[in-house]
């Protein structure tokens, strides 16, 4: 039996409308919400909860939770699920994450739409469980061989947590891209406040399915019943007996290996069909910017202090000023050009030796002074370390 | 006249056209394997809009795309993992999985051992070809002893993995090892794993004329149907002759590597099992039980 989704069942699941619960558990809310139905994952230290949360709840709504043998099983079940008719997810930290990027690889090349979850933890390696960091940005958006375009959000509280797992999974639906949730320790493990939307007010987008006749169908082309680049979806089962492959393939899903105009053709396509919509993917949270003079580009659990930071400064009168980045790839680099022609100077704080200033430099390109506020080894800043930054230091 | 069934016929049915020519090699046998896994499903009726092919990286990897269904070819080793999430989503389809002995049983090992385990609705078609072909003849975990490879010039040193013995110890449902120098118990045993609750697998030794036989005075397609020959042995023979035959019988047999059907049994699938759990789960919640 397919999996319907059934919003009174989930929201039996789920219980109360106001509840104070871990970010863990917010992201499993979130895919609940969102009609996952289908959860790989494997134990680990800070992303645990979710799978555990997954396991409680997915059967209790009709899903089904599987514990895979490990990261890279988790992800190609969860891709496979998607084929199989499923909305799914996975959630993993620093060392699962690693593991999965050849799959990931695998969904941007096959188109599948699926939702993975990474509450960092530090690294390099093992690192230190438990304590957060922000150190897999990069490996989101560079971590798969090969080019392509990364949709990754980055949750600054419980709540969103919970807001970004539905938008990812509308996000992945909508362009068939695997999404990353890149939430940090600080946020999987942080308790706070949510409020499950109502259903009137939830935006669920599904995926296109192919419904044109079966000797028509092209599967990897732009949709061929809409203004999209976005292909329909052939679920498997459904009669169009489709050949999906990793192999650079032709429109019709056939390997086509070697010549150069078929790889740049299919490359092309699933990457601009998420560039292209640059301004509607664009996600920020804009603080104080009419007259800020020095602003923090922020994101996830560092938005935090940052925040305070910015406010002590305001209160002692300075032109402080934020911009928070909600969905981090594709980098909004149009609100960063907009604000390096305004403002004399940039500060990116983050729980890394400093990976989204590196993008903020790209598009300031020397209009602004920029600079990197890193923190490292599993501790966020601290609101006067980043009001040292305003004051030069 | 009753409608008498030829390969052909099968082809016609089951291949998909666009696809061809195929990229198998002149005495390649991943072909012999396709056309009795055709035979089976033939036999059985099974609807190729409800079946789904799934496979790895390899050669034996490519034979979804030949096939006139829906087909996903995966990464290295990944296939069973990836069939795993199919049948969790739609546990009405059909799961085939085909993959070679480096994809399954090298890389792929892990997730191989765990739907054995957990015994996932799903049949997997191995094919061993002793050697990772694609690739151009890198020795692989299911090489006989004393076999030259790319990465073994000197021979083989390594003692090869018996997968049957490892996917019947953890319970599968079927599991058996036929050779394709086999016309007619092979598509016997593809069709009963088909009809299997839980996890099945069949084994197939195939011959790599090109990358394994070149090097291992194989390379003849002819002598290599006859090595299968006199170096297999039917399983009830081998423990006959373990068991009644003289001391220079089993001297003989001792080393044959055994073919047939290892284990034929029935224990619920993991989908059974879990649609046991919802249901469950749903019947405590309409008499009102905790939640």
């Amino acid at each position: 039996m397919m999996y319907k989704r059934d919003p009174e069942l989930i929201r039996e699941v789920l219980g109360k409308k106001v509840q104070f619960i871990l970010g863990d558990i917010a992201c499993v809310y979130g895919g609940l919400l969102a009609g996952c139905s289908f959860f790989g994952g494997y134990p680990i230290t800070p992303a645990s909860e979710v799978a555990e949360g997954m396991a409680r709840r997915l059967p209790r709504v009709k899903g089904t939770y599987i514990q895979m043998e490990d990261e890279i099983g988790s992800i190609a079940a969860v891709i496979g699920a998607a084929w199989g008719g499923a909305k799914s997810m996975t959630a993993t930290s620093g060392p699962g994450f690693s593991l999965m990027m050849e799959n990931y690889g695998y969904a941007v090349m096959t188109e599948t739409p699926c939702v993975i979850v990474n509450i960092q933890r530090t690294g390099p390696s093992t690192g230190q469980p438990t304590l957060g960091a922000q150190g897999d940005m990069m490996q989101a958006r560079w971590g798969t061989h090969g080019d392509f375009e990364a949709i990754a959000l980055a949750p600054s509280t419980v709540q969103e947590c919970m807001d970004f797992t539905v938008e990812a999974f509308n996000l992945a639906e909508k362009y068939r891209n695997p999404v990353c949730v890149m939430a940090d320790g600080e946020m999987g493990d942080l308790r706070e406040r949510v409020v499950i939307p109502d259903e009137k007010d939830l935006k669920i987008i599904n995926r296109v399915p192919a419904t044109i006749d079966k000797d028509k169908f092209i599967p990897f082309t732009n949709s061929q019943t809409r203004n999209s680049k976005v292909p329909d979806f052939p679920t498997f089962g459904t009669g169009y007996h489709t050949y999906v492959t990793g192999l650079t393939h032709n429109e019709k899903g056939f390997p086509a290996t070697d010549k150069q105009p078929d790889h740049e053709k299919l490359v092309k396509r699933i990457t601009t069909k998420i560039t292209d919509d640059i301004d509607k993917l664009t996600n920020v949270e804009k603080l104080y910017l009419d007259d800020a003079k020095t602003v923090f580009v922020t994101y996830g659990a560092s938005a935090r202090p940052a925040e305070s930071a910015m406010e002590m400064a305001r209160a002692k009168g300075k032109k402080i000023g934020m911009l928070r980045l909600k969905l981090v790839w594709p980098f909004p680099f149009k609100e960063i050009q907009k604000l390096a022609s305004k403002v004399d100077k940039i500060i990116v704080p983050e729980m890394n030796l400093g990976q989204i200033v590196h993008p903020v430099r790209e598009y300031v390109e020397g209009q602004c002074k920029v600079v990197s506020a890193p923190k490292i080894g599993g501790e966020m800043h601290l609101p006067h370390e980043l009001y040292k930054y305003l004051e030069g230091k | 006249m009753p409608d008498i069934k030829t390969a052909d016929k099968l082809n016609k049915k089951y291949l998909r056209g666009d696809m061809w020519p195929t990229i198998f090699c002149n005495g390649c046998g991943h072909g012999v394997v396709l056309d009795y896994t055709f035979w089976a499903i033939e036999e059985l009726g099974l609807d190729m809009d409800k079946t789904v092919f799934v496979s790895g990286i390899g050669c034996s990897s490519r034979l979804p795309g030949y096939i006139n269904a829906d087909g996903l070819h995966t990464t290295h080793g990944r296939a069973i993992a990836f069939a795993t999430g199919i049948k969790a989503a739609n546990p009405d389809l059909n799961i085939i999985v085909f993959t070679g002995d480096g994809d399954c049983s090298g890389i792929g090992g892990n997730h191989l051992i765990h739907a054995a385990r957990r015994n996932i609705d799903m049949t997997v078609i191995m094919i061993n070809n002793f050697t990772y072909g694609m690739t151009g003849g890198q020795l692989s975990p299911t090489a006989p002893l004393g076999s030259i490879a790319t990465t073994a010039p000197y021979g083989n040193i390594e003692h090869p993995f018996d997968i049957c013995e490892l996917v019947k110890a953890l319970g599968a449902n079927y599991v058996a090892r036929w050779t394709v120098s086999h016309p007619y118990r092979p598509m016997k045993s593809v069709k009963a794993g088909l009809e299997k609750k839980g996890f099945s697998l069949i084994e197939f030794f195939s011959p790599c004329p090109t990358a394994y036989g070149r090097r291992n005075k194989l390379g003849d397609i002819k002598k290599h149907w006859k090595w299968y020959d006199d170096n297999t042995i039917l399983i009830e023979e081998y423990n006959k002759i373990m068991k009644y035959g003289s001391d220079e019988e089993k001297e003989k047999t001792k080393n044959k590597m055994q073919i047939g059907v290892f284990q034929d049994i029935e224990k619920p699938g993991f989908f059974e099992q879990y649609e046991k759990l919802l249901k469950g789960l749903q019947d405590k919640r309409g008499k009102g039980g905790k939640k």
